[in-house]
């Protein structure tokens, strides 16, 4: 798949020729410098953008084919700021099943799987620290039952002590349910902890992709040397 | 009024000029072009409704009112909204009210379906539909700017374009629709509308002259809601593509 973005100057290319499979089921983590194409890929999946070229084929069937509505709530995306709606966190739990006019599971037992007290269902959302506010976001995709999760940089805004927390609990979520994860990150660290194959962009090429212990380990290209040595994240940035 | 004491007015024009070139706000030729421009448009709009109420005319009545829709239209779309074909919508938006307005002032006979009324009428509901027509564009913008991040959690969540605009759509209308109805509660208490006041000084009855005006501010207050909801009803639409991706160049 490719993207591009019409900028003053033209057309500037975002993605480029990317081709690449994520098996059913495993965690693939997204590393490389700010704009190489981390999020796009992202915004892709759920149809929040479209290809200009090529095609994005969730579970045997191509983006545009799918009820957009149908393909959202199937490949859920929780954003780097867990943005809230206005209102309390319980409005904002139950977004999703307001939007879809679904059952509810109780909303005690959501918030207790994510690691909140019943108690905070009544506090205004816009109250919450950041690792709260990420903890009610991704709950509040969970509603939706998604296969897939797309998590966009979604401990990069929080402290480490919030940020493993999270980590944590995207694990716990992985392990119960078993979803497909494209985990966008700045965290080399984190994601060799937790990706099962990693991948490597930069300047809208995917550089490498591997399994996670191999990518790491013994990285075939050059650019993926220097990358991990910490030589080309500004360069590429820049 | 005689021409002479007509052009006395002109030093009220005079002192606006001195103040802004003692105080170097480089306003003065501002000034000038729209104390002339005023005066022509008056003039000119003065004989033409002089020609149109003498001929009595429906078809003229009808030309005028489109006339005055379509400078209200141009108005709107010539300020930058970015909103695509937003045109036509306007243009919608404006008829609808028109038709709404004098359906109801004609139908229940509030006003004489002559061109005296119904003009006048028309430009006060169409100007006034053009200032919150305005005013909510404005807003939806600002909104869709600063709340962009939660209109993309709604559409990530699956939600409709429709469900992700609502609380968008409900400030802006709010926002637009709060100089009306805050105009209308001072109003004969902090100014005199001018409807009423040139009645007054044309020798009408002050009472006749305030039952028009209140009918008048009652068709405002209704229309200022409608024109904001018809024109948000078919204005967010356009800030969607096919797929439901928020489509907004700042």
């Amino acid at each position: 798949m490719s993207k591009f973005y019409e900028n003053g100057e033209g057309k500037e290319t975002v993605l480029q020729q990317i081709t690449a499979k994520v098996p059913a089921g495993s965690i693939v983590t997204l590393v490389g410098p700010s704009g190489s194409g981390k999020s796009t890929i992202l915004s892709l999946c759920n149809l929040l953008i479209t290809p200009d070229g090529g095609r994005v084929i969730v579970e045997g069937k191509e983006v545009r084919d799918w009820n957009v509505h149908e393909l959202r709530r199937h490949v859920g995306l929780a954003f780097q700021m867990g943005t809230m709606l206005l209102g309390t966190v319980k409005d904002n739990l139950l977004l999703a099943a307001r939007l879809h006019q679904l059952e509810t599971e109780a909303t005690e037992r959501i918030m207790q799987y994510v690691g909140l007290s019943e108690g905070m269902l009544a506090r205004q959302a816009d109250e919450l620290s950041g690792g709260q506010k990420q903890r009610v976001a991704l709950a509040r995709t969970l509603v939706n039952r998604p296969s897939i999760l797309l998590l966009d940089e979604v401990t990069s805004a929080l402290d480490p002590a919030a940020a493993r927390g999270i980590e944590e609990l995207i694990i716990k979520i992985h392990n119960d349910r078993q979803n497909t994860i494209l985990w966008v990150t700045h965290d080399l660290e984190q994601a060799k902890r937790v990706g099962d194959f990693t991948w490597l962009l930069a300047e809208g090429r995917l550089v490498e992709q591997a399994d996670t212990a191999s990518f790491f380990s013994q990285p075939k290209e050059p650019f993926t040397r220097r990358f991990l040595k910490g030589e080309l994240s500004e360069e590429a940035a820049r | 009024m005689s021409l002479f004491t007509l052009s006395l007015a002109l030093v009220f024009v005079g002192v606006a000029i001195v103040l802004s070139s003692g105080l170097k706000l480089g306003l003065e030729k501002d000034i000038v072009i729209a104390a002339v421009r005023s005066t022509i448009q008056l003039l000119i709009i003065g004989y033409v409704l002089s020609f149109i109420f003498s001929a009595d005319s429906p078809v003229f009545m009808i030309v005028m009112v489109m006339l005055i829709i379509g400078a209200a239209s141009q108005n709107i779309i010539k300020r930058k909204h970015n909103i695509p074909g937003l045109a036509w919508r306007v243009v919608v938006t404006l008829v609808t009210i028109e038709a709404v307005s004098m359906l109801f002032l004609l139908g229940l006979q509030i006003i004489p379906p002559s061109p005296r009324y119904v003009i006048t009428f028309s430009g006060m509901i169409v100007g006034s539909s053009m200032v919150i027509a305005n005013l909510f564009l404005n807003r939806l913008k600002a909104e869709v700017q600063t709340r962009k991040e939660e209109v993309q959690v709604v559409l990530a969540l699956g939600g409709t374009s429709r469900q992700a605009m609502q609380p968008i759509l409900k400030g802006a209308i709010r926002a637009s629709m709060i100089p009306t109805i805050d105009s209308t509660k001072t109003m004969g208490l902090v100014q005199l509308p001018g409807m009423m006041t040139g009645q007054i000084i044309g020798g009408a009855d002050p009472i006749e002259a305030v039952r028009f005006q209140l009918v008048i501010v009652f068709s405002l207050l209704a229309t200022a809601a409608l024109t904001s909801i018809i024109l948000g009803r078919l204005a967010y639409p356009a800030l969607f593509n096919e797929y439901e991706q928020l489509n907004y160049k700042e």
